[in-house]
């Protein structure tokens, strides 16, 4: 149920839409990142196996 | 045992990599329930009606922008007198998360400010300094990426941490040096005689506990792909003189 937030709706709710998104995106590209890094370290330390 | 037994990379690896899932979901669960609590099961507040909601996000992150820095400069001091590569990266690692919290910290400060004082933006001690920290963290994380060797872009990284460290006190304490500008005091404080009130208090505490769990999560994290990142570099630096005695 969503709360009445009178005259400053707008202000609330574009708070919390940009901070959970900066929030989302920071974790997104970090989760992105190190699962990418993890890929490049198992091909690499593959090839220098051999 | 010994805490710089983290130093090593692998050692650093083992401990961590356990941790960081439960960091995780730890986090989300305190920010799941902080925010659904202050967003929905808090009442507006006298003065600031319903806008008393943004601090659930604008106080842990400004938190967090200059604990971040905090972080930063004490693993920057080890790496300058223990040269050890773990704390580098763990510094290298937190910026970005800080640059995000600063940023969280300015926007959500902007758009309550735009209803209550009647301006996005004042040059008041405490923002002003927010934004000059925000433009420190753009400048170290460029300073990382700008020079090719990983030692001496630490140095200097860590010295540029350091001269940036009097911006994150001074976001911190500029309201008590200068008795001027728009922003309020601290709304936590254990030796203010008045804090918020504490129907707002305890969902800001787990709110400031998700922040501070996620902070944790990410810089560990991103600390382990700093570190294979390094190892990759290293792999390849190898094959490449094999190549060459070839």
């Amino acid at each position: 149920m969503m709360p009445d937030l009178g005259r400053y709706a707008a202000e609330v709710l574009w708070s919390y839409a940009g901070g959970l998104g900066l929030l989302a995106v920071l974790v997104g590209l970090s989760v992105r990142r190190a699962r990418k890094v993890a890929a490049r370290l198992a091909e690499a330390e593959r090839r220098h196996a051999r | 045992m010994s805490i710089w037994e983290y130093a090593n990379p692998k050692k650093f690896n083992e401990t961590t990599a356990p941790l960081v899932p439960w960091l995780f979901g730890a986090a989300c669960l305190c920010l799941v329930v902080g925010l659904v609590w202050g967003f929905f099961g808090t009442p507006d507040a006298e003065r600031f009606e319903s806008t008393v909601k943004i601090i659930y996000l604008h106080v842990p992150s400004a938190m967090m922008a200059i604990n971040a820095w905090a972080m930063m400069l004490v693993a920057s001091l080890i790496w300058l007198i223990r040269r050890h590569h773990v704390s580098a990266l763990a510094a290298r690692a937190a910026a970005p998360v800080g640059l995000t919290m600063t940023l969280i910290a300015l926007l959500t400060g902007a758009i309550w400010g735009q209803p209550m004082w009647g301006t996005w933006w004042a040059w008041d001690p405490r923002l002003t300094s927010f934004l000059i920290l925000f433009l420190f963290y753009l400048g170290y994380m460029a300073l990382w990426e700008a020079i090719d060797d990983p030692d001496t872009a630490a140095d200097l990284t860590s010295v540029l941490c350091m001269v940036g460290s009097v911006f994150a006190i001074l976001s911190r304490y500029a309201v008590n040096f200068w008795n001027q500008g728009l922003h309020q005091g601290a709304s936590l404080s254990l030796d203010a005689e008045e804090n918020v009130a504490d129907v707002f208090w305890v969902p800001l505490l787990v709110c400031i506990a998700g922040f501070v769990l996620l902070f944790l999560a990410l810089v560990l994290m991103r600390t382990r792909t700093e570190i294979a990142a390094r190892r990759i570099r290293a792999l390849e630096a190898r094959a490449r003189a094999v190549e060459a005695r070839a």
